[in-house]
């Protein structure tokens, strides 16, 4: 009882404080959460719009939260997201020629494989050359930025406009969009953002894999003395994080703007943290979170033409209040266990 | 041509050495500063505002220092009081400040996102500068020869040893994370009143992150750091400098290269590959006050 209360009494607790910042500005909390409310739920196209944003949110969350029960901290989704955008956009570019089932499958492919390996390059620096994956993870999200942006500039720059993006992909790689949303662009990555989530739960709680992981995510040396490669899992872990990142790809590419567009992104990767931490790390927990925050990243983006002085930046609000209000409660258990170790 | 690098190098290391010697205090006290991107953030926009005010860049980079300072009182209170985890809690205050910056702007000024700009006349020239080498000599003789630099050390090696004599942990903790708002809050003000004329949204534009990381590959310490931050400095004075000059085939220098130098050189030292870097030892542990 007391898991799924304190992630509710966080976010009331976040969302009143940040409502009440509101007050500041001259305007009405009240009306501002229903401002919120109505952009986020008020008509097909706006759930539609909520679920678009929850879908890359549950995949970051997932990111978060393997290497979370692993005992690490993943920073990197944003770079990881990055790169897999990047790598079926590439593939669709370089080969637009490609039929509808092989295609996306294969852009898919490609995206995990890109998000694997960058996921994969600090699970390895910390498991062999044993540097900290806080770090590494913020620093390989800057090389990711830099990479995307020099073969988004350089090499397949779109010749038709002047926005940094890429060519288009190939009609063959777009996939189904769901009609019942007014035009929002929810695709057939929703549903492979839940698999996602099914796909995690199967691994940490039916897998020995899994087990093993959170073995060593709650005591390293005990772990250890049981005879698991503690190095290994932690690439593992960190691997499975970077292809699940490396899945939103697939929603914004496939499913959205069929080319990668530089800083498509509205930080994704660093709401994952947050929405894994409500969501306490567990597959459930991340897709109900997702959806929280997917509500609240839509539901603000109408507060600059709805409201006087309040813009759509009170979700980043909104959300570091959340983060802080679970942060300082919600975490102490996990905590003491790694003191512990 | 090197003259103007080598003064552009200098300008642009300004707000990352103040940053970066916040950072010191902090993470050298125990505590991981994560936070600094938004403090850096939160000072730039004190110190915007500040001087718009009082028309004295002085006034408004001690605005920028209290704007920081403030920020780092709430990341204190988390993290040293309610013993959050002090990576989560550092991105959250960087969201906060993200999202207060642009709030306070509209509010201030009815625009998103900047703030007016100001007059030259009431914007740094140089000061920023050599106040911050200034600096790093103070913070070099500090942590080394005054009682209070090695409780700083202590709390962040040796908690449980700093204790036991009789030094509250976390009070040298708290004031260590007081002191890096008030350097990151400098340092966002070298960058709103000294290197540019306004508040701009995201200005910091990872500017804390990668103070942060000539922290790391200064090894903790004030020297090698400030080192650390004039060849970062360097290599985003290259990258200004370079930006849209052919190469020998007539294409545009791709100077995303050199902009993730820094990162990548980062990445080489904490894994030990060039040189060696180790962090405090008590780093990102909550100390419980028996």
């Amino acid at each position: 009882m007391r898991k799924v209360l304190q992630p509710i009494l966080a976010v009331a607790l976040g969302l009143a404080l940040g409502l009440a910042v509101t007050r500041i500005a001259g305007e009405s909390p009240w009306h501002v959460l229903q401002i919120l409310w109505k952009s986020a739920f008020g008509s097909g196209y706006d759930f539609g719009m909520t679920l678009f944003y929850t879908t890359p949110l549950i995949f970051t969350g997932l990111a978060v939260a393997v290497p979370f029960q692993a005992g690490m901290f993943n920073i990197g989704a944003e770079g990881q997201l990055t790169l897999g955008a990047l790598a079926a956009a590439v593939v669709g570019a370089v080969w637009p020629g490609l039929p509808w089932p092989v295609a996306p499958v294969l852009a898919t492919l490609a995206a995990i494989l890109a998000g694997t390996i960058w996921g994969g390059i600090p699970g390895w620096l910390r498991a062999k050359r044993g540097s900290h994956e806080v770090i590494n993870t913020i620093m390989l999200n800057f090389i990711a930025a830099g990479l995307a942006s020099y073969v988004t500039l350089y090499l397949l720059k779109n010749p038709d406009t002047q926005n940094p993006e890429t060519r288009s992909i190939g009609a063959g790689y777009l996939i189904h969009q769901f009609g019942i949303f007014e035009g929002a662009p929810v695709s057939l990555a929703l549903p492979l953002a839940i698999l996602a989530a099914v796909f995690v739960w199967i691994l940490l709680w039916r897998t020995v894999l899994g087990y093993e992981m959170r073995a060593v995510g709650q005591s390293e040396p005990a772990a250890r003395a049981a005879g698991i490669n503690s190095g290994r899992i932690r690439i593992m872990a960190m691997s499975v994080a970077g292809g699940l990142a490396g899945l939103v790809g697939v929603g914004e590419v496939l499913g959205n703007a069929g080319k990668f567009r530089l800083g498509f992104s509205p930080e994704y990767g660093f709401i994952g943290i947050a929405v894994a931490l409500l969501g306490r790390n567990q597959p459930v927990g991340v897709v109900a979170s997702a959806l929280l925050f997917g509500a609240l990243h839509k539901g603000a983006a109408d507060l600059d033409l709805e409201t006087e002085h309040v813009t759509r930046e009170l979700s980043l609000i909104l959300q570091a209040l959340i983060i802080l209000s679970v942060s300082a409660d919600g975490l102490w258990s996990w905590m003491k266990k790694r003191g512990e170790a | 041509m090197i003259r103007q690098l080598i003064a552009s190098t200098l300008r642009v290391s300004t707000p990352l050495i103040f940053a970066a010697l916040g950072g010191m205090f902090c993470e050298r006290s125990g505590v991981i500063n994560i936070a600094l991107e938004g403090m850096l953030l939160f000072g730039a926009f004190g110190a915007a505002v500040g001087t718009l005010v009082s028309h004295s860049p002085w006034l408004g980079s001690a605005c920028g220092m209290g704007a920081g300072v403030v920020l780092a009182a709430i990341y204190g209170v988390f993290v040293i009081r309610l013993r959050a985890d002090q990576i989560v809690a550092g991105m959250a205050i960087n969201m906060l400040a993200m999202g207060l910056t642009p709030f306070f702007c509209k509010i201030l000024y009815d625009v998103t996102g900047s703030t007016p700009s100001i007059p030259i006349a009431e914007r740094f020239q140089s000061a920023p500068l050599y106040l911050s080498w200034g600096l790093v000599v103070i913070c070099f003789l500090w942590m080394k020869y005054t009682p209070t630099g090695l409780w700083v050390s202590f709390a962040g090696e040796h908690p449980e040893a700093l204790g036991a004599a009789g030094i509250r942990v976390n009070r040298v903790r708290w004031v260590a994370v007081l002191v890096s708002g008030a350097l990151a809050g400098m340092g966002g003000a070298s960058l709103s009143i000294f290197l540019s004329s306004s508040f701009s949204r995201d200005m910091t534009a990872g500017r804390g992150f990668m103070a942060l990381a000539a922290l790391i590959f200064g090894k903790w310490k004030p020297l090698p750091t400030a080192f650390a931050c004039l060849l970062f400095g360097f290599a985003d004075a290259m990258q200004i400098r370079l930006q849209g000059v052919a190469l020998w085939g007539g294409e545009p220098m791709p100077v995303q290269f050199i902009q993730i130098l820094p990162y990548l050189v980062t990445i080489l030292v904490l894994a030990g590959f060039v040189g060696h870097s180790r962090a405090p030892k008590a780093l990102g542990t909550a100390f419980h006050e028996g």
